[in-house]
């Protein structure tokens, strides 16, 4: 029977499969951080229960961390305990650990990839909702929450129900200065932050093959936001060129095996998805939030709009509470919107290329005095290979901070945080109410269009600096 | 897991569409270490202003929410349901929910059953007209009743018998030890290892 790239990943992990019960599917990789693994493997120490493959698990301390001083201890109370149950757990239980401090520590959907551990064709999850990233690689990558952690940990396998297949085809290709985050805000505007729901995500078409694996990341990263389980990519040669070498990729003989199966793992030509949204890659300009979901975004030429614009009541209710929460008025052009704090980083935006783009906008130009900037390495690799190529150099002469390897500003749970009632541009997925820090204000944006903010102090990309410098 | 068979108590009717886990528990209050305690954590942002539904005093003791499209959406947080659990929520009623927030709520006992959007209007005018209304949620039967009005709520077979049996997850599928002990042997060399 012909089958989708998603439903054959499923069906190779199933263990058990019995008419009106979940499947019980493998899991292939289990990544635990610290926020949401504490109370799993409490709940195991109740039921006197091991991890039964510790060797299939690992652990990051990514979250909490601080981004500066990190010689020093954590200084938040809370934070450090749940970091302090993670070394405990993990040393305890005998699963792998990346501390602080650590050369391979970062934000786990940044250490998976780049040691070779995510791989096309496993099923990868994280109690963590953007473990669809890893979907990139043509796994089968979602998020679970802490009780499915401890039910992983314990048996490594989890009781699914299938899910359905959605098609995203981005056929055509990116004009200059678009970027893959805003073809994932695009599509997320398009279909809502419900229009996923119940789906995994398979994006096709020309536009998407032409990515490189950073930016395929990017992509899959934020289906979550579309409400999709996950999203994924078949593998191709760009998959295997980034894979091959690193640490955990298959060596030898078993690189050969592996790619021959890899090269399997593509959808059936006849087989049918579920549902199928196209959109035209020519079509796409740099794109940015306006509002408290990631599905209010706009061009960046464009307006911010009106609650009058709502297809119905309950929409309207949600522009109006959204622009009031965004401090914004409907009509006002998104690049007369100024922003107090530029964030660079996390699962979405903190690879080695996010930074180079960045670093090509701040190179020669200074952030305004109105911004404060900061950019996150998503792990201490990216940091060291960013520092190889000079772009802390740039960064700094820019004015712009360069912290050390977390998820920092992307949610507040570490020093990191928005000021109440500031506006920020981030790289990062998410744009809730608070996300950043009580009362903050946060516009998605990408790399590119971030770094180009910092510099004019509002929303801007950086035709619009070539613009007004000529 | 406690056994969930029928329900009755009172309601809060929550006019808000879109409930992100963010809005649900701040992520500040997830770096607790521990499984309980959550109900200060609740809807915290909220909270703050006065005028929020939840610090009415007609609504103190509800242990039934009615919602508003899209409840649970976001962060794949299993906080979001500890907090209302340990708020005393025993049900979430919504017109649609997000898949990870249905899936913890299920494992974990809160029903999340889903009813037509004209019913949730209908029980959120009942239940704002009178906050002491008894509603009653009956999961087998697949039915909420409060005074005449009688609705049936979508709830999957598995769930449901779950909840009702009030079983845990992981002794379930222990009990299958040996197939993912057979299905580990078969499992291709080169897939990696995180050691
Ligand atoms: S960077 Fe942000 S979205 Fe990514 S794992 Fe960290 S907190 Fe979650």
């Amino acid at each position: 029977m012909a089958k989708t790239l998603a439903e054959k990943v499923w069906d190779a992990h199933v263990v058990r499969r019995v008419e009106g019960e979940p499947d019980l599917l493998y899991i292939d990789l289990h990544l635990t951080h610290e926020v949401t693994s504490p109370q799993a493997f409490d709940g195991l120490r109740g039921a006197g229960r091991p991890v039964r493959r510790p060797d299939l698990t690992l652990s990051t301390e990514d979250h909490n961390v601080p981004t500066f001083d990190i010689d020093k201890p954590i200084a938040d109370p809370i934070s450090r305990a749940q970091v302090e149950a993670l070394r405990i757990n993990a040393d305890e239980f005998g699963v792998p650990i990346f501390s602080l401090g650590n050369i391979e520590q970062g934000i786990v959907h940044v250490v998976g990839p780049q040691l070779g551990l995510t791989q096309p064709g496993m099923t990868v999850v994280c109690g963590d909702s953007h473990t669809s990233t890893h979907g990139a690689f043509g796994a089968l990558a979602f998020g679970i929450g802490t009780s499915e952690v401890e039910h992983v940990l314990a048996t490594q396998t989890l009781p699914l129900k299938p899910f359905k297949t959605m098609a995203i085809e981005i056929e055509g290709t990116l004009p200059d200065g678009v970027t893959s985050k805003d073809i994932i805000l695009a599509v997320i505007a398009k279909i809502g932050t419900g229009g996923g729901q119940g789906y995994v995500l398979e994006y096709r078409g020309e536009a998407i093959r032409a990515l490189s694996m950073e930016a395929r990341m990017t992509v899959c990263n934020m289906s979550i936001e579309a409400g999709a389980r996950a999203g994924l990519i078949a593998p191709d040669q760009i998959t295997f060129d980034y894979l091959e070498g690193r640490e955990h990729a298959p060596k030898g003989a078993d690189w050969d095996a592996a790619v021959e199966y890899w090269k399997t793992l593509v959808t059936d030509d006849d087989a049918t998805f579920d549902a199928v949204v196209t959109l035209d890659a020519s079509t796409l300009s740099p794109f940015v939030t306006w509002g408290t979901n990631p599905g209010q975004g706009l061009p960046l030429s464009a307006s911010v709009p009106s609650p009058d614009d709502a297809r119905d009541e309950n929409e309207r209710v949600s522009i109006e509470r959204a622009l009031e929460y965004m401090g914004l008025t409907a009509g006002t052009p998104m690049k007369e919107i100024a922003v107090d704090t530029v964030f660079i980083g996390s699962c979405t935006n903190g690879r080695i290329e996010d930074l180079r783009e960045a670093a090509a906008v701040f190179d020669g130009r200074q952030v305004a005095e109105t911004v404060t900037a900061i950019v996150v390495p998503g792990s201490v690799r990216v940091r060291l290979q960013a520092e190889a190529e000079g772009l802390d150099k740039i960064f700094t002469a820019a004015g712009v901070e360069w912290r050390n390897a977390g998820c920092s500003m992307c949610l507040a749970m570490n020093a990191d945080k928005v000021a109440p009632g500031k506006r920020s541009a981030s790289t990062s997925n998410r744009n809730f109410e608070g996300r950043q820090g009580p009362g903050s204000r946060t516009h998605l944006v990408s790399p590119q269009v971030a770094a180009a903010t910092a510099v004019a102090g509002h929303l801007a990309s950086p035709a619009d600096l070539v613009a007004s410098n000529a | 897991m406690e056994k969930f068979t029928v329900h009755t108590g009172h309601a809060l009717p929550l006019r808000r569409s879109n409930v992100d886990t963010d809005q649900i528990i701040p992520a500040e209050y997830l770096k607790r270490i521990s499984r309980h305690g959550f109900e200060d954590a609740l809807f915290a942002a909220w909270r703050k202003d006065p005028d929020f539904i939840l610090n009415n005093s007609d609504y103190a003791d509800v242990s039934i929410l009615i919602a508003g499209p899209d409840f649970g959406t976001g962060s794949s947080r299993e906080h979001a349901v500890w907090a209302l659990q340990d708020y005393g929520f025993k049900v979430v009623l919504s017109s649609r929910f997000a898949d990870i927030f249905r899936g913890n709520s299920g494992k974990i006992g809160l029903l999340t059953a889903v009813v037509d959007e004209a019913v949730i209007e209908q029980l959120w005018a009942i239940v704002e007209a009178d906050p002491q209304a008894e509603v009653t949620v009956d999961l087998p039967s697949r039915e909420v009743r409060v005074g005449d009005l009688v609705a049936s709520f979508d709830v999957d077979d598995y769930t449901a018998w779950r909840l009702i049996e009030g079983l845990d997850d992981i002794g379930l599928t222990l009990r299958h030890e040996e197939l993912i002990t057979e299905f580990e042997a078969n499992r291709p060399a080169w897939l990696p290892t995180t050691r």
